[in-house]
């Protein structure tokens, strides 16, 4: 079972779907404050969707220097799977710890609506139990979602494999590339605009997003069966 | 230690789409202003601080807004700084 911390900002308000999502798929899921500086031995982190801070000056910017964010960073360091949903991908991003930005929907209009995306990846700690290329229907709920990076950017995520999640059919936003999600070098912080955490059960209108967090639960299985064990909160080889 | 005034202009980087510019590009024309070209919309702050020089003043700004006031990957940021 993962410890998993869901971190809550001043206006985070898929906290408690998120938790939910994590305890629905076995994790022991709990709180962090955005005030508190120790993360309690979390083996994973989720930073939720909603809002920080009131999204002052720019989605994000703001809850980045929050006094959690050096735990969060130094989880993301050492290799810890850390998960950023719609404004928790925003903070990521402002944060440094994804590459890139999101910035003001292409026509405007904050959108809160199912959309359909393909899993590009599964060697991430968070989609490990998708198929590549298999599509999804997951709600967006956003305003400020369209990624953007410079063409540099953008073509080494591509070269790399870490577009993560890619829209299809219609792009909600206007993003780069129709990215939906992307992930890190290390490939254990991964950011995602669409909810998995509205789309885990069948009478939230379908499952699609239940294995990203089940995923998390197979892998830390996984290295269990590989000899690693948790230490402080963190995984070392035995 | 004296006292400046900061003027800092915060743009999204030309490249780059602004849908709200556009908006209000299209509002304009809607008023009749046709002869409204491209219009773009960014952030205008304005921050008061102390500092030896006029320099330090300057360096403490830019400082700010690399860190905080703008995103340097979507855009570029100007700065005007005046005795207070």
């Amino acid at each position: 079972m993962h410890r998993v911390a869901v971190v809550v900002f001043p206006g985070s308000n898929c906290d408690a779907d998120t938790r939910d999502g994590a305890r629905a798929a076995g994790s022991d899921a709990y709180y962090v404050w955005h005030r508190d500086t120790d993360l309690r031995q979390a083996d994973a982190v989720i930073l939720p969707g909603g809002f920080s801070y009131g999204d002052y000056l720019r989605s994000g910017a703001i809850a980045r220097f929050s006094p959690v964010m050096a735990a969060v960073a130094e989880h993301a360091r050492q290799g810890g799977p850390v998960l950023g949903i719609c404004n928790g991908f925003q903070i990521l991003c402002e944060a440094g710890l994804l590459p890139g930005a999101l910035m003001r929907n292409a026509r405007l209009r904050f959108l809160s609506r199912p959309v359909r995306v393909r899993v590009e990846v599964t060697d991430t700690p968070w989609t490990r139990l998708y198929e590549q290329g298999e599509e999804l229907v997951v709600p967006v709920a956003h305003g400020d979602g369209r990624y953007v990076a410079d063409e540099r950017t953008a073509a080494e995520l591509e070269a790399e494999g870490r577009i993560v999640w890619r829209y299809v059919g219609e792009n909600p936003n206007g993003s780069t590339r129709d990215i939906a999600g992307v992930c890190n070098a290390g490939r254990n912080v991964v950011g995602i605009m669409p909810h998995p955490e509205r789309r885990n059960a069948p009478v939230l209108g379908g499952t699609d997003g239940a294995r990203v967090f089940l995923s998390l639960e197979a892998d830390h299985a996984t290295q269990h069966a590989g000899g690693v064990r948790a230490v402080g909160g963190h995984h070392a080889e035995l | 230690m004296a006292s400046f005034r900061v003027e800092i202009r915060v743009m999204p980087r030309a490249s780059l789409l602004d849908p709200q510019g556009q908006a209000v590009g299209h509002a304009l024309h809607a008023l009749g202003f046709a002869e409204v070209g491209e219009v773009r919309v960014g952030k205008h702050i304005v921050v008061r601080l102390e500092a030896p020089t006029r320099d330090e003043a300057t360096a403490r700004a830019r400082s700010m807004c690399e860190r905080l006031l703008a995103n340097p990957v979507t855009e570029d940021y100007q700065l005007l700084v005046e005795a207070a």
